[in-house]
């Protein structure tokens, strides 16, 4: 059932330091509101909670794509459709990209924010396994200042986070010099277009010598979290990639994730395609 | 929690200035079709998923059931009334027509928009650019082919210059 508006507020701050002081002055009582392609959702079904939400969509500060010698800092309410278009995102981070084309239609795509996809925190969302591959970390920014937290540590458990009240994803940062390293991003869902994924993995390996000089194995949907997958990584890092490695490192996964039976899929289910997806992976890393 | 009071946006529908009165949260969808009648934008889903009420903003196509009204203030809309100039259908109308692009009509107006928006991006599509490009358009009667073929003879029909 639609939710009842007059229990809603939606506010549109002057600017971000506007939106921070709101934030602070009333801890826990506004919640962000970005592009809307979740929230509003929600609300249609009545499942939005009441109250107070602060509109993001209007400040400049969180937009646009920086490049520096070693990152690639993405702002938060850069959109699906600005990740497609940004040649440095495209040339150094492939997965992410692949990750936005794969997320609704257009439309969704020209409102949808990484920000966003972080701080809804579905542990089935596609893009925050690619950001793992790339060892992001996120910028929080509050009138106390700006916080650096690693990626991987950000998600503390199903929908919650390091992230105070009064604090906003400002940026993403990417590591760059993943140009030469062998990268896949597969997600399995009931069809290819517009549905949530069953499992979604992203992985980067780096071959230059005879070992695994270093690998990224990050997944979604497998765990209260997007989960990076560091015993499977450990497993395979610094030895040559055979298939002893790689049945080792399929082996490691199944204690890396946690998967479970939903409405989507089962646990089963979810660990066969998950070790699958990665055996393929490294397999065509090899030949 | 206090009283929250209806918020008047100011913006362009179909080149025309407009002062859309609601609620913040209101679905941009609603305010078109209620407020000023654009009965053309048609709600399907309701979620983001159909198409069906897709409107353009400043350039970018997107689904109005997931814009809140506030996120319309000092933007630039066209909806599907907006779309032909006068008695004149632009190129994609017209190519719906002659393909028997459209039957029962409720993915039309989105499907119209997402065509048209993708031509201004790339006048000389591939059919996989159209086939992505109306990917978040849903149609239960046509089975999508006549569409792509309307689609690939208005971008024939369309100077890329125009």
């Amino acid at each position: 059932m639609r939710s009842f508006l007059p229990e809603f507020d939606l506010r549109a701050p002057a600017n971000l330091v506007d939106a921070l002081e709101t934030l602070a002055h009333e801890p826990g009582t506004w919640r962000p509101f970005a592009g809307g392609t979740d929230l509003m959702v929600l609300l249609e079904a009545g499942k939005l909670p009441p109250g107070r939400y602060l509109s993001l969509w209007g400040l400049p500060e969180l937009r646009g794509i920086e490049i520096t010698d070693d990152e690639i800092v993405v702002g938060a309410l850069t959109t699906y459709t600005d990740v497609l278009q940004s040649d440095a995102l495209q040339a150094e981070c492939p997965l992410v990209c692949r990750a936005a084309a794969e997320t609704g239609g257009v439309a969704t795509q020209n409102r949808g924010t990484i920000g966003g996809n972080i701080v809804n925190a579905s542990p089935a969302a596609d893009t925050p396994p690619a950001l793992l591959v790339y060892d992001a970390d996120v910028d929080l920014v509050s009138v106390r200042g700006v916080r650096r937290v690693p990626y991987d540590r950000f998600h503390l458990g199903y929908k919650h986070m390091d992230l105070a009240p009064d604090e906003l994803v400002q940026s993403v940062r990417l590591a760059r010099g993943r140009g030469g390293w062998l990268q896949a991003w597969r997600k399995v869902g009931t069809r290819r277009a517009q549905a949530i994924s069953k499992v979604c993995l992203a992985s980067a390996i780096d071959l230059t010598g005879a070992a695994v000089r270093d690998i990224r194995i990050a997944l979604g949907s497998v765990a209260p979290t997007v989960a990076r997958a560091s015993l499977a990584e450990a497993a395979i890092r610094g030895r040559a990639l055979t298939h002893e490695t790689i049945a080792a490192g399929c082996n490691a996964l199944a204690r890396d994730i946690t998967p479970i039976d939903d409405l989507r899929s089962t646990a089963e289910y979810r660990l066969r395609v998950a070790r699958n997806l990665l055996e393929e992976f490294l397999s065509s890393a090899v030949a | 929690m206090s009283e929250v009071s209806a918020v008047t946006v100011s913006c362009r529908v179909n080149g025309v200035p407009a002062e859309l009165r609601g609620h913040p949260m209101d679905r941009l969808l609603d305010v078109l079709r209620v407020e000023l009648l654009l009965t053309g934008t048609k709600e399907g889903c309701g979620e983001g998923e159909c198409g069906a009420c897709s409107v353009v903003i400043d350039g970018q196509l997107v689904n109005s059931c997931l814009v809140p009204l506030l996120h319309a203030r000092g933007t630039s809309i066209t909806t599907i009334e907006g779309v032909a100039k006068g008695d004149r259908l632009h190129a994609v109308q017209q190519a719906f027509i002659t393909n028997g692009g459209a039957q029962c009509g409720i993915c039309t107006p989105g499907m119209v928009l997402a065509a048209v928006t993708l031509l201004e991006r790339t006048p000389e599509p591939s059919l996989d650019d159209i086939r992505t490009a109306l990917a978040g358009n849903l149609c239960r009667c046509t089975g999508y082919t006549r569409i792509f073929e309307a689609v690939l003879q208005a971008c024939r029909a369309t100077p890329p210059e125009t």
